[in-house]
């Protein structure tokens, strides 16, 4: 991991009119690290992301981004068109649900493909190879690129949303609950894959989960968000082992034991 | 007349017609861009060319000639009937020559024959934007050509590549006009896409119910979009015209007989016919004659 942060997060507040979505968060994510966002539902977890990734404009704050030319920028003060170009090229987002961040109509090579085509790719051959090499990483059959995402099961969207947004070779990813919706086995093979993939590529990753299981195989860091403002926050094994605040060790305690 | 309601000139009112032409300035200003214009109802359906018969009666003089061509051939219904309109409510002259005609009225082709400067093309355009069937959303389709993300045009001739081996749009083929909008040229063929691109004549589209108008000046890029490895290419017929012997037009399938008998003729009956003034004759037309 270099010195120097990717993204820099000084103070971040998002309001909904009077309601709280988060307030006063800051941190600097590095290169390379994975950092888990945890906590209940409505903790302002998903908001938080939402703003670090531009979907949402924080009401104070500033979101600094380390920019392949090595200067900082204001994600709020950069032109749309660069903004969504960045998305595209050197971010990943991955939802929740597969449907939303996949095209359900086109083939699932054309998937994989469109961020290619977006930055310009113009040989139908360099594409395809690409969109093959691709599926065959997430550990889906070449037999299947060009079937429709509707075909597959919620597993194989979700690995095929992984895919198309791996494509580009983005240096930061954002993830919504990435295994939310699949069972158990599916999605400890999708965490496998996922850690292979963050680890072999050198990803930084942003990870918003209720699942405290996905945190602690997943990520290197983690914070604990409760009623919008992060309450506690360290290395993951230190956070889940050694929790300390009182609704840390809650939400830690509550966790089944099998 | 007295006893009937008159109608303005064109049909159309002159603050309407001002209201289109503003549209057709700007729509020729900028080159692929779609403008929007408030589309007026006619006295048609919906999907007849409401938009280009609009776009026609503001751009229509006294003097002009009107020729008006449907699928290339001017003796359809929807040819006929708009070609009959103008003549009621405008009184100008109307031809079937595409080298008479100062506006031409078509859906679907381009004349065979090359326009020439001073002629202007308008076409009925359905569905004018061409990214509407990968992305539903209005507002983020205006947004990808304010940002010329075009991307996912791309996307979907993959998709043609993937699924039939090569591109297999035969009609409504995007283009790029002057290296900057992506443009739906209405359901042409891509037979016609090459006309397009640097014609003499000042080419205009309207869709009616899509609220719609855009434009390709004379002498302007438009370049049919393509991958590296699999470049845009035109349909080709293997026979000529069997009417007049024409080769290198587009062909018209005709069923003849319930015994699988078939033949193929111009598509562009003002062409066809043409030909066969001057002398031309294709394999089934002498066959008729040596039946006489």
């Amino acid at each position: 991991m270099s010195a120097v942060p990717l993204l820099k997060v000084n103070d971040v507040s998002k309001f909904y009119g009077s309601r709280i979505g988060c307030r006063n968060v800051s941190f600097d994510l590095f290169p390379g690290e994975v950092l888990a966002i945890v906590g209940e539902s409505g903790s302002g977890k998903t908001t938080l992301l939402s703003c670090l990734s531009t979907r949402l404009m924080p009401t104070s704050g500033i979101v600094e981004y380390h920019m392949r030319d090595g200067q900082y920028r204001d994600l709020a003060r950069m032109g749309e068109a660069e903004r969504r170009f960045l998305m595209r090229t050197d971010w990943g987002f991955v939802h929740q649900n597969p449907a939303d961040g996949l095209r359900m109509t086109v083939s699932a090579g054309a998937n994989v493909g469109e961020r290619l085509m977006a930055v310009g790719d113009r040989h139908y051959g360099n594409i395809r190879a690409a969109a093959s090499d691709w599926l065959e990483r997430v550990e889906i059959g070449i037999d299947r690129i060009d079937d429709q995402p509707r075909a597959f099961s919620g597993g194989m969207r979700q690995r095929l949303q992984i895919a198309r947004n791996l494509v580009t070779s983005p240096r930061l990813v954002f993830m919504d609950e990435p295994t939310g919706g699949l069972d158990v086995s599916v999605q400890a093979r999708l965490l496998d894959l996922v850690r292979g993939l963050v680890h072999d590529l050198g990803l930084a990753a942003i990870i918003v989960t209720h699942d405290l299981a996905v945190a602690r195989l997943l990520s290197h860091r983690m914070m604990v968000m409760k009623d919008g403002a992060v309450i506690e926050q360290g290395l993951t094994d230190r956070v889940l082992d050694d929790p300390r605040e009182p609704y840390t060790q809650l939400l830690v305690s509550s966790i089944l034991q099998v | 007349m007295t006893d009937l309601a008159t109608y303005n000139f064109a049909y159309l009112d002159e603050q309407t017609k001002r209201m289109i032409r503003r549209a057709i300035l700007k729509a020729i200003a900028i080159p692929g861009y779609q403008v929007p214009f408030a589309s007026r109802e006619m006295p048609m359906p919906y999907g007849w060319g409401t938009g280009g018969v609009q776009v026609t009666a503001s751009i229509l003089g006294p003097k002009d000639v009107l020729k008006v061509i449907d699928q290339g051939a001017d003796d359809t219904t929807n040819a006929v009937s708009i070609r009959a309109f103008f003549q009621k409510v405008a009184d100008v002259a109307v031809t079937t020559k595409t080298k008479e005609a100062t506006i031409i009225q078509t859906r679907h082709r381009i004349p065979e024959e090359g326009l020439r400067e001073g002629q202007t093309l308008v076409y009925q355009v359905p569905i004018p934007e061409p990214l509407r069937f990968l992305e539903p959303r209005e507002t983020e389709t205006r947004k990808m050509h304010a940002l010329e993300e075009y991307g996912l045009m791309h996307v979907k001739l993959y998709e043609d590549i993937a699924r039939n081996g090569h591109i297999a749009t035969t009609y409504a083929y995007p283009v790029k006009v002057e290296g900057r909008y992506v443009m739906d040229p209405s359901p042409t063929p891509k037979f016609d896409n090459p006309k397009m691109h640097m014609s003499e004549a000042l080419q205009l589209f309207g869709a009616g119910r899509e609220k719609r108008i855009y434009a390709v000046p004379p002498y302007t890029e438009v370049v049919s979009l393509d991958f590296e490895d699999h470049p845009f290419e035109v349909q080709k017929f293997d026979k000529p015209c069997a009417l007049c012997g024409a080769e290198n037009v587009y062909l018209d399938e005709v069923v003849l007989d319930d015994k699988g008998g078939r033949m193929f003729a111009c598509s562009d009956t003002d062409h066809c016919e043409d030909r066969r003034d001057c002398g031309h004759a294709g394999h089934m037309l002498a066959r008729k004659e040596a039946a006489e």
